[in-house]
C-alpha cells in the first residue's frame, strides 16, 4: 500500500495510539483500564497504526475500536468473531484484535466464538467479562452465577453459568488466558502473549462494572486478596499459590484441585504445561472459577501449536494455482462441452 | 408453436418437450442432463426444468420420491421447458402416477415395465394397473422391460446384479437417443470421463446405454424416429449453462474485471449451494471460499473481507437472508459493498426447499429493520446470472452498498445454451481506493473523513486497512456526515438517513432504460421480473397469433427502478404483472407510479406455463378477479 500520509506523533508515547473520540465509559468503569493496558503495550510492541484493527461487536466494551487510534469497526451484537474472521482471511497482513463482552461472545455470539476457537484463526479475542448486561442496563449474563438477583432475575438467576475458558478449551483453543483488569502490567503482558501467539487467542479479562455488578471480582483481584485467590500459571513451574506458596494444585483422572502442599507434598503439585496437547489439562484449570468463592489461576493456561487457518486457506491457493494453472477467465468459459455456429 | 402432434410428417419436428421421470435414486436428473447436453450440442436451442424432491431419499416408489427432469429442444428459439410434454418416461408408477396429468393428449408415454408390480403399485395408491384400466388411452403407450434388459445387456461385465440395474436410466436415455436421432458420443465420452476410476461401471453405462439405442432401433414397437435439426442461433461459440454455475462464473468474472479478490462466505442451503461447490473449484483464481457456520456468519464474513477489500459475496436462499438482514444492515450502515445472491425458493419457513418462487422480492426491497435502502437486481434466464452477477458486483463497488442480485431455484437449476461472451469485451468495474488525506478537520490538521461522499455518485470513499494515517473506524452507530465520527444529533441522522437513499436512487441514471419489446403502440404490457421472462415472452408470441397482440418489458433493475419505468406503464391502458409470488412486484408499481397494474399470480413451486398467464389476463379482462 503506497501512501503520501506520514505520521505525525510519537509513536513511543501513548497518545500515538489514542483516537480523538471522547471516551464514553461510565466513570471509574474497568474497560479505561483495560483500553490503557492495550494502548501502552501497542507503543511497546512498535507495530504501525495502520496494520491493527479492532472489531467489536455491541456492549459496554464494544465502544474500544472507537477509542483506539487504528482501524476498526464497531459491528453487530454478537458477530465480531465472525466478521474477523472474514478480515483475517482476506487481509493475513493484518493484526486482527476481537474487543467484546460476556453477553456478546458467549451468549448471542456463543456459535461465532467457539467456530473462530475452533478453526484456529488468527484473531486476538479479548473477553471483558463482568459477568452483567452493563450496556442496556444491568440484566444477568450468561456468566452470572446462580441466584443473581437483576431486573429481569428479581427471585435469582437460575441458569448455570459458563466458564469461558474451560468452554474454549472445549472448543479447541490454542491460546487460552485469563487477566484483570486492575493489574496494567498483568495485562499487558498477557496480551502481549497473544499477540505473539499464531492463531485464535481467547484472554478472558475479569473486568469490574461499577454501575450493575461492582465489586464482582473484589474477592479474588482485590489487592489483599491476591495472594490467597490468584493462581499465578508459569510455564514449567509447579502451580503454587498462597502468600507461602503453601497451597497448589494437584491434577488428577479428570480434574484439578486445590491441595495443601504440607499435606501432599511438594512433588504431588502440578507442573504447568501450556504446551500440552491435550486440552483437557486447560479444560479442568478453566473449570477453577468458581465465582469468588475460589482460588481462580491467572495467566497463559494454553498456548499451543496448531495450523493457523488463514495459512491454510492461502496454502490451498497456492495449490490450486500450481495444479490448475493460474486462473483464466476465457479458459474457464470454455471448460465445459462448447460447440460453434457459424 | 406448433403442435409436433399435429404434424403429418414424423420424421421432422421442430420442437419436442421430453419429461423423463422416475424414484429420486433412479438418476433421472443425470439422465436429463446428458440428453440436455447433446441435444445443445447437436445445435438445438434448449430450456431446461429439473424437478427434485425436498428429502434426499423420500420413501423409494412413493410419489413422494419422484424426481423429474423436463427438456424442450427445438430449431428454434424457445422461451420456456414446454408447457406439456410430448414424452414421459416414467421408470416406476409412481412416477406415472404423479406426471402423466401433465403430458399432452395423444402424447406418448415409455413404461419400464418391470417396476409395475403390485408392490409398486400399492405403494403409489394405484388400486388398479393403469395399463389395464383404461386411463393411458389417450396415449401412446410403449411398455419396455427396461430393467430386465439393462442386466441382460451388463450379463457379461463383472459388476454387481444392484450396480447393473442402476445402469437402467442409460437404457432409457439411449432409447430417447435413438427416437430423437441424438449422438451417444458425448454421454459416452462423459461416462468414461466421470467412472475413469471405476472402469466397470463405465461398461455397464455403456452397455445399457448402447442397448436402449439398439432396442429402439430393433423393435417395431418404434415405428417412428425424430429428428429436431439445430435452431438458427447467432454465430458464436455456445455452451450450456445452469444458472447457478453462470451466477458463480460471473462472479468469478466480476473479480477479475474488479481486479479483486473475491470472497465468499455461504452457508449449504438448498438451492443455492452449487454456486459455493462451483466456487469452491477455482481457487486457482485466488478465491477464498469461507463455508461459515452459519447464515449469519457467511455474511459477517464477508462484511470483514469487504473492508479489507475484497469484492465480498454471500450466497443463500430466502431464510438464510432473513437470517442476514441485520449484517446486511450493518453493510448499508457502514457503506461497504457485498453482493448478496439469493436463490429464491418456495416459502415461507423451510417451504418448498427444491422448489422455485420469486416471493422475496419485498424481502430483498424492504425487508430489513429501519431505513435500509439498496440496489436490487434480478436475473432473468440462466446465462443471465452470468451478466447479472457483473452487474450486482459493479454497482457494490462504485456505490459502497450491499446489492441483493435475485435468482431462483428455476434458473438456478434449469439449463440453456450460452453464447459465450468474449472476455475482453467484458466491462471494466474496478474502483480506486483512497490513499490520501481527504479533508481538514477542525483544528485545520488534514484528515481522513470516511463519510465525505463523491458530489456525483454519493459514494464514500473506500480507504483498506493498510493504509498509513487513513486508520478510521466503521460501525453501526449512526455517523457524522462527512467525519464519520459517532453522531446521534436529530439534524444529523435525518441527513445521513436522506443521504443514504439518495444514493441508491441516483443509481437508476446509471443502469439501462428499460426496453419495451412489441411495437410500442398498443394498449397492453405485460410486466416480468426474474425468471418468468421466457413464459411471458412465449405468451406474447401465442397472444399475437391469436391476433391481440401485447408488449411487454423486463425489469433487470428493481431497486432503484429503470428511470424510464413510470413514463412506460403510464403509456398503456392494460398493465399485468405476472409473479410467481402472490403479487410483490405490482405492489411495488402501483405505489410507485400510481398505475392500476395487475396482477396474476402463481404460487405452485413452478413456472407459468404460457397458457396461465393468457388465462390470467382474461380473468381481469372477464372481471373474475380484480
Ligand atoms: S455500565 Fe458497567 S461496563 Fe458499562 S461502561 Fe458503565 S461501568 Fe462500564
Amino acid at each position: 500500500m503506497s501512501s503520501t500520509v506520514e505520521i505525525q506523533t510519537d509513536p513511543t508515547k501513548r497518545g500515538h495510539w489514542t483516537s480523538s473520540q471522547e471516551v464514553r465509559w461510565c466513570p471509574g468503569c474497568g474497560d479505561y483500564g483495560i483500553l490503557a493496558a492495550m494502548q501502552f503495550l501497542h507503543t511497546e510492541l512498535g507495530v504501525k497504526r495502520e496494520n491493527s484493527v479492532f472489531i467489536s461487536g455491541i456492549g459496554c466494551a464494544a465502544r474500544f475500536p472507537y477509542y483506539m487510534n487504528s482501524y476498526g469497526m464497531h459491528t453487530i451484537h454478537g458477530r465480531a468473531p465472525a466478521i474477523a474472521t472474514g478480515l483475517a482471511l482476506a487481509r493475513p497482513d493484518l493484526d486482527v484484535w476481537v474487543i467484546g463482552g460476556d453477553g456478546d461472545m458467549l451468549s448471542i455470539g456463543g456459535n461465532h466464538l467457539i467456530h473462530a476457537l475452533r478453526r484456529n484463526v488468527n484473531i486476538k479475542i479479548l473477553l471483558f467479562n463482568n459477568q452483567i448486561y452493563g450496556l442496556t442496563k444491568g440484566q444477568f449474563s450468561p456468566t452470572s452465577e446462580v441466584g443473581k438477583v437483576t431486573k429481569s432475575t428479581p427471585m435469582g438467576s437460575i441458569d448455570a453459568p459458563f466458564k469461558p475458558l474451560g468452554l474454549a478449551a472445549g472448543a479447541g483453543a490454542s491460546f487460552i488466558a485469563r487477566t484483570h483488569d486492575l493489574d496494567r502490567k498483568h495485562m499487558m503482558a498477557t496480551f502481549k502473549r497473544a499477540h505473539e501467539h499464531k492463531g485464535a487467542a481467547l484472554v478472558e479479562i475479569y473486568q469490574n462494572c461499577n454501575v450493575f455488578n461492582d465489586g464482582a471480582f473484589d474477592a479474588i483481584v482485590k489487592r489483599a486478596n491476591r495472594d490467597e485467590m490468584m493462581i499465578d500459571l508459569v510455564h514449567g513451574e509447579p502451580i503454587l499459590f498462597g502468600a507461602e506458596k503453601q497451597r497448589g494444585i494437584v491434577m488428577h483422572g479428570g480434574g484439578a484441585t486445590i491441595a495443601e502442599v504440607a499435606d501432599v507434598g511438594l512433588d504431588a503439585i502440578a507442573i504447568h504445561d501450556e504446551k500440552n496437547p491435550d486440552p483437557s489439562v486447560a479444560f479442568a484449570l478453566g473449570q477453577m472459577a468458581d465465582n469468588r468463592q475460589s482460588p481462580t489461576p491467572f495467566g497463559v493456561l494454553r498456548a499451543v501449536e496448531q495450523q493457523e487457518y488463514s495459512e491454510a486457506v492461502e496454502n490451498q491457493l497456492k495449490l490450486a494455482k500450481k495444479n490448475q494453472g493460474e486462473g483464466n477467465l476465457h479458459d474457464l468459459l470454455h471448460s465445459g462441452a462448447t460447440w460453434d455456429v457459424e | 408453436m406448433t403442435n409436433t402432434a399435429d404434424r403429418v410428417d414424423k420424421t421432422n419436428l421442430d420442437q419436442v418437450v421430453i419429461r423423463f421421470a422416475g424414484d429420486s435414486g433412479d438418476g433421472m436428473q443425470l439422465t436429463g442432463d446428458r440428453f440436455t447436453s447433446a441435444s445443445a450440442l447437436a445445435g438445438n436451442d434448449v430450456l431446461t426444468l429439473p424437478e427434485y424432491p425436498a428429502e434426499i431419499r423420500a420413501p423409494q416408489g412413493t410419489v413422494a420420491g419422484v424426481s423429474a427432469f423436463q427438456i424442450h429442444i427445438s430449431d428454434h428459439e424457445i422461451y420456456t421447458p414446454g408447457d406439456e410434454p410430448d414424452v414421459l418416461v416414467a421408470m416406476n408408477p409412481a412416477a406415472l402416477k404423479s406426471q402423466i396429468a401433465r403430458i399432452k393428449s395423444g402424447g406418448t408415454v415409455i413404461l419400464n415395465i418391470d417396476a409395475f408390480d403390485e408392490r409398486n403399485l400399492t405403494k403409489c395408491g394405484y388400486e388398479v394397473d393403469p395399463r389395464e384400466d383404461g386411463s393411458l388411452d389417450d396415449y401412446i403407450v410403449h411398455e419396455v422391460p427396461m430393467t430386465s434388459l439393462t442386466v441382460g445387456a451388463t450379463a457379461d461385465i463383472d459388476v454387481k446384479k444392484r450396480d447393473a440395474e442402476r445402469s437402467k436410466n442409460l437404457f432409457a436415455l439411449g432409447l430417447v437417443s435413438w427416437m430423437y436421432t441424438r449422438s451417444l458420443e458425448p454421454t459416452i465420452d462423459w461416462v468414461e470421463k466421470k467412472f475413469a476410476k471405476k472402469p466397470e461401471v463405465v461398461a455397464a453405462n455403456i452397455a445399457a446405454l448402447k442397448a436402449g439405442h439398439a432396442y429402439g432401433e430393433t423393435t417395431e414397437m418404434f415405428a417412428d424416429q425424430f429428428e429436431v435439426v439445430a435452431a438458427p442461433h447467432a454465430p458464436g461459440t455456445y455452451t450450456n449453462i445452469t444458472g447457478n454455475a453462470a451466477t458463480a462464473w460471473g462472479m468469478i468474472a466480476a473479480g477479475e474485471l474488479a481486479k479483486l479478490p473475491i470472497f465468499l462466505g455461504s452457508y449449504p442451503i438448498t438451492p443455492a449451494s452449487d454456486i459455493l461447490h462451483e466456487l469452491a473449484k477455482h481457487k486457482n483464481f485466488g478465491i477464498r471460499t469461507f463455508q461459515a457456520e452459519d447464515e449469519i456468519a457467511a455474511a459477517g464474513a464477508a462484511v470483514g473481507a469487504a473492508f479489507g477489500g475484497h469484492l465480498a459475496f454471500t450466497t443463500t436462499s430466502g431464510p438464510g437472508v432473513a437470517l442476514k438482514g441485520e449484517t446486511i444492515s450493518l453493510a448499508n450502515m457502514a457503506e461497504l459493498p457485498m453482493v448478496i445472491i439469493n436463490v429464491q425458493r418456495g416459502g415461507p419457513s423451510t417451504g418448498l426447499p427444491t422448489k422455485t418462487e420469486a416471493s422475496d422480492l419485498l424481502q430483498a426491497v424492504y425487508g430489513r429493520h429501519g431505513e435500509s435502502p439498496l440496489p436490487v437486481v434480478a436475473a432473468y434466464s440462466p446465462s443471465n446470472c452470468f451478466d447479472m452477477a457483473i452487474e450486482a458486483s459493479r454497482i457494490a463497488l462504485k456505490y459502497r452498498t450491499p446489492v441483493i442480485l435475485l435468482t431462483d431455484g428455476y434458473l438456478a437449476n434449469g439449463a440453456e445454451p450460452w453464447n459465450l461472451p468474449d472476455v475482453d469485451g467484458l466491462p471494466d468495474i474496478s474502483v480506486e481506493f483512497t490513499t490520501e488525506f481527504n479533508a481538514e478537520d477542525a483544528n485545520g490538521n488534514p484528515a481522513f473523513y470516511p463519510f465525505l461522499r463523491d458530489p456525483e455518485t454519493l459514494a464514500r470513499p473506500w480507504a483498506l486497512p493498510g493504509t498509513p494515517g487513513l486508520e478510521h473506524r466503521l460501525g453501526g452507530l449512526e455517523k457524522a456526515d462527512g467525519s464519520g465520527n459517532v453522531e446521534y444529533s436529530p439534524e444529523n441522522h435525518e441527513l445521513m438517513s436522506r443521504l443514504r437513499k439518495a444514493k441508491v436512487d441516483g443509481i437508476a441514471s446509471d443502469i439501462p432504460l428499460v426496453e419495451v419489446h412489441g411495437t410500442g403502440d398498443r394498449d397492453t404490457l405485460l410486466v416480468g421480473w426474474g425468471s418468468t421472462a421466457g413464459s411471458i415472452t412465449y405468451a406474447q408470441t401465442l397472444l399475437e397469433q391469436e391476433g391481440t397482440p401485447v408488449d411487454r418489458i423486463h425489469l433487470t433493475h428493481i431497486s432503484p427502478f429503470h428511470s424510464n419505468l413510470g413514463e412506460v406503464l403510464k403509456r398503456y391502458k392494460h398493465v399485468y404483472v405476472p409473479e410467481l409470488n402472490m403479487g410483490q412486484l405490482v405492489k411495488m408499481l402501483r405505489s410507485e407510479f400510481l398505475v392500476d397494474a395487475k396482477s396474476i399470480t402463481k404460487m405452485k413451486g413452478l413456472p407459468f406455463t404460457a397458457r396461465e398467464i393468457m388465462s390470467g389476463m382474461n380473468q381481469h379482462i372477464d372481471g373474475v378477479v380484480a
